[in-house]
C-alpha cells in the first residue's frame, strides 16, 4: 500500500518561491495566476496493514514542519 | 568549562565554532551525530552550521532526529546551556528547543556577506558581553533565514525579552527584524549570524568574539 503526503506551507506564510514562480509565469505571457503556492508531494511505500493514523504521526514528527507547514494526507 | 560542538554530516561550521569557543578558554569536545551521548560534564552544547544531512526534506530537519539530539534534548530538559547558529539555529526550531521557523530567504538568494546586528537584551549568558543597543558587525550565510513565528509567540518574544539580535538593515524578510532568539529560560539560543566567524582579526572582524567571552564568564560565574 502507498501514502501520498502534500506538504504545504500554510495560508498566511508568504511563500517567496510560489510568487517567483508567479511572476516568472506573467514574464511569460500567462495573464490571469492571481496566486501560485509551491509544496511538496512525499510518496511512502507502506508494509500492509499500515494504518492513516501512523502517517499522520509520522507527518508530525518529521514531514512537515507544522510552525509554517500543514499537510494532507492520501491513502491508496 | 566544557562545551561540545555537534558535528552532523555536512557540518561545515564545526571547528570554526570550537575554535572560537577554545579561544574564549573552553575546553571543547567535538560529538559526531550517532553519538548517543554528550560527554561528562558538558555545560554548553553548539550545534554549527552547515547543511546537515545536505538540507534535505528541510534544513536542521534530519539532524533534529539524530541520536546526539536525544541527549542535547535532555541536557536542555536538565536546564543546560545550547546555542545554535546558522543550520544550528534551524535544527534548534526543528527540535522546537526555540519558537518559530526558518523559511526560504524572501529575495529567494543565498546571501553571503557581513550584516549589521544591533543587541537587544544583555540578559543571557549568551548576549552578557555586549550591551543593550550596541550595533555589531558579523556575517551571514544562509539561504533559509527568514524567521517565522507566529503572532500571539512574536508578542511573547517581545514582551519577555527574548529576541537576542536584530538586523539593523533586515536582508532575508525576517519577521521583526529577528536575527536570534531566546528560549523561556534564557539558556538556549539560535541565531542565523556567524559569531564565530568574527572572532579574531585575521577573519576580517572581531564583533562576535564577546559572544563566546561572555558566554564563557556568564558560564564561569554559573
Amino acid at each position: 500500500m502507498k501514502a501520498r503526503v502534500h506538504v504545504m506551507l500554510k495560508n498566511g506564510v508568504l511563500d517567496p518561491q510560489g510568487e517567483a514562480v508567479r511572476h516568472a509565469l506573467g514574464a511569460l505571457g500567462f495573464d490571469g495566476v492571481e496566486g501560485v503556492r509551491q509544496g511538496k508531494v512525499i510518496e511512502l511505500d507502506l508494509a500492509e496493514g499500515t494504518s492513516e493514523a501512523a502517517v499522520h504521526d509520522m507527518c508530525e514528527k518529521l514531514l512537515a514542519n507544522t510552525v509554517i507547514e500543514s499537510y494532507t494526507v492520501e491513502m491508496s | 568549562m566544557r562545551a561540545a560542538v555537534l558535528v552532523f554530516p555536512g557540518s561545515n561550521c564545526d571547528r570554526d565554532m570550537a575554535l572560537a569557543l577554545e579561544r574564549a578558554g573552553a575546553d571543547v569536545s567535538m560529538v559526531w551525530h550517532k553519538e548517543t551521548a554528550l560527554p561528562d560534564g558538558v555545560d554548553v552544547v553548539g550545534v554549527p552550521g552547515g547543511f546537515s544531512y545536505g538540507d534535505y526534506l528541510r534544513c536542521g530537519a534530519i539532524a533534529a532526529n539524530s541520536p546526539i539530539c536525544r541527549s542535547l534534548a535532555a541536557h536542555v530538559e536538565r536546564g543546560g546551556y545550547a546555542f545554535g547558529i546558522c543550520n544550528g539555529f534551524q535544527v534548534l526550531t526543528e527540535m522546537r528547543l526555540l519558537p518559530g521557523a526558518l523559511r526560504r530567504n524572501a529575495g529567494l538568494k543565498y546571501i553571503c556577506r557581513n550584516v549589521g546586528l544591533r543587541v537587544e537584551t544583555r540578559d543571557s549568558a549568551f548576549t552578557s558581553g555586549y550591551e543593550v543597543g550596541q550595533e555589531i558587525s558579523v556575517p551571514i550565510a544562509h539561504h533559509d533565514g527568514n524567521y517565522f513565528v507566529d503572532p500571539d509567540t512574536l508578542n511573547l518574544l517581545e514582551t519577555s525579552g527574548r529576541i537576542a539580535f536584530r538586523y539593523t538593515d533586515n536582508p532575508n524578510g525576517s519577521l521583526g527584524d529577528i536575527a536570534g532568539v531566546l528560549s523561556e529560560n534564557r539558556r538556549v539560543l539560535g541565531m542565523m549570524p556567524h559569531p564565530e566567524r568574527a572572532s579574531e582579526p585575521s577573519q576580517g572582524g572581531t564583533d562576535g568574539a564577546a559572544f563566546f567571552d561572555g558566554l564563557l564568564g556568564a558560564l564561569a560565574e554559573a
